[in-house]
Order: structure tokens, then C-alpha cells, then sequence
């Protein structure tokens, strides 16, 4: 870490410690709800755009933060770093989708085998179970160092702050523009074969889309955005670890399940804020859940899990119960109609 | 006249070798002249539907060939050969995406001619387009472009998936009782807009149904099909003589038996 990131650190620290604690919690939660929510987009593009329940992710996400860490151990910019990282998780769901489309496997057995097989590779990768980041130049060590003065700047103007205005803001940036890159591609000829191939694959393929080709660039591009998370995690954490990745699939739908409850999905573009909101939503309910001393971190995935399962049981029920009052108001009206039409 | 479409010696056979064997084409010639207007007919299980997918390719014959537009595209997968043809199904559901909106389905139906790029797929040029052929089907959708069309009624989607399979004017239009599933109303109107997307791109159509006088009344060919075999053609003038009660005498012959669906026809 840089001598000028430690200062700035020291600063911020000291000025929270007087101020609200609270905020760096709510900080905190901000940034790596805002990478994590890279991840939660690449799993709403297999979940919902494809309709496949892509377990690679948990694989994925631990190639992208080991391709990572390794390159820059080995010396090269944490740029190329992380390209490579995106890369690699892009070729991890290349192989799911052919597992899937070329060897007919089932979509969830397709994922559990590429997840399970990651686990290994991505030990060869790193070499050993983790890779310690804290002394090495990273993306956010850089860009601190680069912003330093535009750091202060702001701390200076605002009453409570975070570690670092430069991860905040970067990350924000950086997730609107893969929000609207991802928008706009969904919005293309290929993105609109992509998303019928998730809704009715009779019809893509009688369209002459080649639906095997569409699925696995689908997944290949979803588990490139997880990888990219991955990467982004390892960089801000400052390690890589072969366990880091465990239950982050259920991490992406409790993303996707909550962004959607309040934000809702009519449209692409809603949809994807939604996931982004979700994932910070997300980052936020967890962080609120470990303030209560009942639990301890190790509880993490049981509150996770509890999350999801709310989250898709819920929705469910209400969606229900409106189905329900919808069809009777149907009926009544079918009914009123049926009696004018005999008084005619 | 030169042949838009060949069938040679047509064998598709289904769980071969187990107590449900069942041949679903036996050695089924068919050639169709450009700009033909054929209509089949045949009980449950004759192999009309089975028919239409060997050429639209879901299903690979076990033997013989299906020529299309003098190409040979017998092993050709589905997704390669649908930029020549235009399908029409029996569900009205089938042939249309439910949460993408109707400018958004007929980007995708207009995407089939050519390789898809990473370009808009609704240009505004495009939509213009879109509002035109719409306006053709009379039924207003072309003042809900935006609409998803899982909002659609049966019908609507029906009319939105014929004119999705005919707008971009297909070598040949396989339509497979695209009426059956609607109330008689809305039948007659996709009937009707049938007809005038046939004749407007004068579409070389292959069209099953189970309505017989729709048979005798519909097209310059009639084809008649029982136990995966064609078992009575009639063309032009033939054709427009045909009555059902014919109609029934002929498939009596080979049948014994006239199954009730073909009766209530």
C-alpha cells in the first residue's frame, strides 16, 4: 500500500472514529455492495435473461480473483490483471454452456461439474489456498495514489466520509457503465435473440437463431462479469482465497430476488438497476444483521440463505393472492356482461 | 416449372424396435412448384406434423432427401434452414417471446434473413417499418409497439406470429393448423389475413388443417395423408371440384374407418 493511501487512511479513520461509526458500515457496505453487484449482473444475465440457474459462479468468481492476485504477484499492472481475470472467467462459462449445449448435460449438473472442476484449476492457479495481496500495488491502491488530492478535496467538504472517496466513486462509474454496456447489448439483434432464447426457444430457433451458440455466449459473458468481481474483491480485500467464492450464487439471486422486489423488472433497463440496488440492498441487510450480537459471522450464509428463501416464497404468495383477486374481478365483469347482453 | 421444394422417398420411424414403433413417414414423395398453395388433411397420428418438421428441419429424416430451392438440405440444422422458411404453429403462444414487447418480436423475426449483428435492433427506421406491417393486421397493435406480448390475447398473438413468419418472405410458409387452437371469430380472421399475406408475397405455402371444406376452398393443391403416407392428391381444377363428401369416399378407401375428429372437420 502506498505511503500516501496509509495517510489518507490514518485521516479518515480518525474522523470517523469521532463522527458516526454507523457510516462505516454503511460505507463499507456501499463499495462492496457496488463490486459485488458486478457479479449479481453477470448472474441475472444466466437467471433471468437465459433462464439457467449457472452455478459456475461460485467457480468463476474464485478464477477471476486467483488469475488476478497471481498476475499482479508476478508483476504486471493491475489492469492487465484484471482484463486476464475477465478473460478467464468469460472461458470458464464457455465450457459450461458447451457441457450443457454440445454434451447435453442439465443446466444445474453443467455448472455443479464446471464448479467443482474450478476448485481444482484454481488451486493450480494460485498455487496454494491464498494469496496475500497487502503489499502490492492493486487498482485501488493506484487510483487512490492517482486521486489523492481529489480525495481530500471531498472529505474536506463532506461531515462523514468513507476510507476513500476514489473506491466509492470508481466503483459507481464503473458499475453504470457495465450497466448501460449490458443494457444496450441486450438491446442489440444478438442481445434480442440472447433474450428470446431465455423465453421461447421454439421460436429463436424458427427465427434461425442458433440458440447452442447464443447460450454459450450468454455464459461466457456472464461468468466474465462474475470473474471481473472476483478480481475486483481480491484487489479491495487483499487476498485471493479458494473459499471466497462459496454460496456466491445464492449471494447473485439474493441480489437479483431483492433488487426485483423493490425496485421491480417491467423493463430491461429497471431490471438491471434493480439488480445493482439489490446487491447493495443486499450488502446493507447483512451488515444490519451482524450489528445484532446474537449472530456471528460464520452465520452469514444461514442469513443469506433465510434472505433468499423469503425472498422467493413471499413474492410468490402475493403474486397469488392478486392472481386471484384479478381473475375474480374478471369474472364478475364477464358475468355483468353476459346480463346486458340478455337485457338486449 | 421449377421445383421450390423436393421430398424423396421420405422414412422417419419413431422408437424403432420397441412395442410403440411407430413409422411416422413411409417413403413420402412430394415436389411443390414455386408459388403452390398446398392444403393437407389426415386423422390423428398420419404424419402431417411430422411431415412439416422433417422439412422445417426440427426432424432429420432416417432416409431420403428434402431439396429446398435446389439445395440440398436434408441434415441442415433447423436454426440454418429457418432463414428460408416461415412457421406458423398450433399454439398461439408458440411463435412469439412473451416478455420482449411486439417491436421487440418483430426485430427478432426480422433478424432471420441475414447474420445478427450487434446493431439496435428497433432502429427508429425499423420501427417506422414495423407500424406499417402492423397496421396490415387491422388490429391496432400498431399503437402498442411497446407492449410485452405475453399481454396479448390468443389471437393477437396468432395474427402477430403470422405476420412475423410471412413479412420477411420466406422461400416457403409451413403453417400447422395455426387456427385450431382460436374460437371460431378469431379463426376467421386469421384465416383471412392468411389468405392476403400469401397473396401479397406470394408465399409458396404448405398449410395442415382439419377442416375440410377449409381444404377444398383454400389453395391450388390438396393433399390427403393416413399411416405416414400420401393417399390422395388433387391439383387445380381436380381440386376445385372436390367435395367433402369425395373427400370422405377416398379416405374411406384405405381406411375402413373415418376417425370422428376428420368427421366434426
Amino acid at each position: 500500500m502506498g505511503p500516501t493511501l496509509e495517510k489518507v487512511n490514518v485521516g479518515a479513520r480518525s474522523f470517523l472514529w469521532k463522527g458516526v461509526v454507523m457510516s462505516i458500515a454503511i460505507f463499507g457496505s456501499l463499495e462492496s455492495g457496488l463490486i459485488y453487484a458486478i457479479m449479481a449482473l453477470g448472474v441475472y444475465l444466466t437467471f433471468r435473461i437465459l433462464d439457467f440457474p449457472d452455478l459456475t459462479v461460485d467457480g468463476s468468481f474464485v478464477t477471476g480473483a486467483a488469475v488476478c492476485a497471481i498476475l499482479i504477484v508476478n508483476g504486471f499492472h493491475p489492469i492487465i490483471a484484471t482484463v486476464v481475470a475477465m478473460l478467464a472467467g468469460f472461458v470458464a462459462g464457455l465450457f459450461t454452456g458447451l457441457l450443457h449445449t454440445k454434451g447435453n448435460i442439465n443446466p444445474l449438473l453443467s455448472g455443479i461439474l464446471m464448479m467443482i472442476a474450478l476448485y481444482s484449476i484454481n488451486l493450480r492457479i494460485m498455487g496454494r489456498s491464498n494469496v496475500p495481496l497487502l503489499s502490492e500495488e492493486t487498482l485501488f491502491t493506484k487510483l487512490s495514489t492517482q486521486f489523492a488530492s481529489f480525495d481530500q478535496t471531498l472529505k474536506s467538504m463532506f461531515s462523514f466520509s468513507p476510507r476513500t472517496w476514489t473506491v466509492i466513486l470508481s466503483m459507481l462509474l464503473l458499475v453504470i457503465v457495465l450497466k448501460w454496456l449490458l443494457d444496450s447489448f441486450l438491446k442489440t439483434e444478438v442481445g434480442l435473440a440472447l433474450r428470446a432464447v431465455g423465453d421461447n426457444v421454439e421460436m429463436i430457433q424458427s427465427f434461425s437463431a442458433n440458440t447452442d451458440g447464443l447460450k454459450m455466449i450468454g455464459l461466457g459473458l456472464s461468468n466474465a462479469l462474475v470473474a471481473l468481481s472476483g478480481a475486483l474483491i481480491a484487489q479491495y480485500n487483499g487476498f485471493s482465497d479458494i473459499g471466497m467464492g462459496i454460496g456466491m450464487i445464492i449471494i447473485g439471486l439474493a441480489s437479483v430476488i431483492i433488487g426485483e422486489a423493490v425496485v421491480g423488472n417491467k423493463t430491461i433497463i429497471r431490471a438491471t438497476l434493480a439488480v445493482i440496488i439489490g446487491a447493495i440492498l443486499y450488502r446493507l441487510i447483512v451488515a444490519f444483521a451482524l450489528r445484532f450480537n446474537f449472530f456471528e459471522t460464520g452465520d452469514l450464509k444461514l442469513i443469506t440463505a433465510c434472505i433468499v428463501i423469503l425472498s422467493l416464497i413471499v413474492p410468490r404468495f402475493l403474486d397469488r393472492k392478486r392472481e386471484r383477486k384479478k381473475k375474480l374481478e374478471r369474472r364478475k365483469e364477464v358475468l355483468a356482461k353476459k346480463r346486458g347482453e340478455e337485457i338486449a | 416449372m421449377k421445383k421450390l421444394l423436393e421430398l424423396n422417398g421420405i422414412y422417419k420411424v419413431f422408437n424403432e424396435g420397441s412395442v410403440d414403433e411407430k413409422i411416422a413417414l413411409n417413403q413420402v414423395d412430394l415436389s411443390v412448384n414455386n408459388g403452390d398453395f398446398i392444403t393437407v388433411i389426415g386423422s390423428n397420428g398420419a404424419g402431417k406434423s411430422t411431415l412439416l418438421n422433417i422439412i422445417a428441419g426440427k426432424l432429420i429424416p432416417d432416409d431420403g432427401e428434402v431439396w429446398i430451392d435446389g439445395k440440398n438440405m436434408t441434415t441442415m440444422p433447423e436454426y440454418k434452414r429457418a432463414r428460408f422458411i416461415g412457421r406458423v404453429f398450433q399454439n398461439p403462444l408458440a411463435g412469439t417471446a412473451p416478455t420482449l414487447t411486439i417491436e421487440e418480436n418483430l426485430a427478432i423475426a426480422y433478424g432471420r434473413v441475414h447474420p445478427r449483428k450487434l446493431i439496435k435492433g428497433v432502429s427508429n427506421k425499423r420501427r417506422e417499418m414495423f407500424k406499417e406491417q402492423l397496421s396490415m393486421l387491422g388490429l391496432g397493435l400498431e399503437n402498442r409497439l411497446g407492449a410485452k406480448v405475453g399481454l396479448l390475447s390468443g389471437g393477437e398473438r396468432q395474427a402477430l406470429s403470422l405476420l412475423m413468419a410471412t413479412f420477411t418472405k420466406p422461400k416457403v410458409l409451413l403453417l400447422d393448423e395455426h387456427t385450431a387452437a382460436l374460437d371460431p371469430a378469431r379463426a376467421e380472421v386469421i384465416l383471412r389475413l392468411t389468405k392476403q399475406f400469401i397473396e401479397e408475397y406470394q408465399l409458396t405455402t404448405i398449410m395442415i388443417t382439419h377442416n375440410m371444406q377449409q381444404a377444398i376452398d383454400l389453395g391450388n393443391r390438396l393433399i390427403m395423408m393416413n399411416r405416414g403416407s400420401i393417399i390422395f392428391q388433387a391439383k387445380e381444377k381436380e381440386k376445385s371440384e372436390l367435395t367433402i363428401p369425395q373427400l370422405m369416399e377416398e379416405f374411406a378407401k384405405i381406411n375402413g374407418t373415418v376417425s370422428d375428429r376428420t368427421l366434426l372437420g
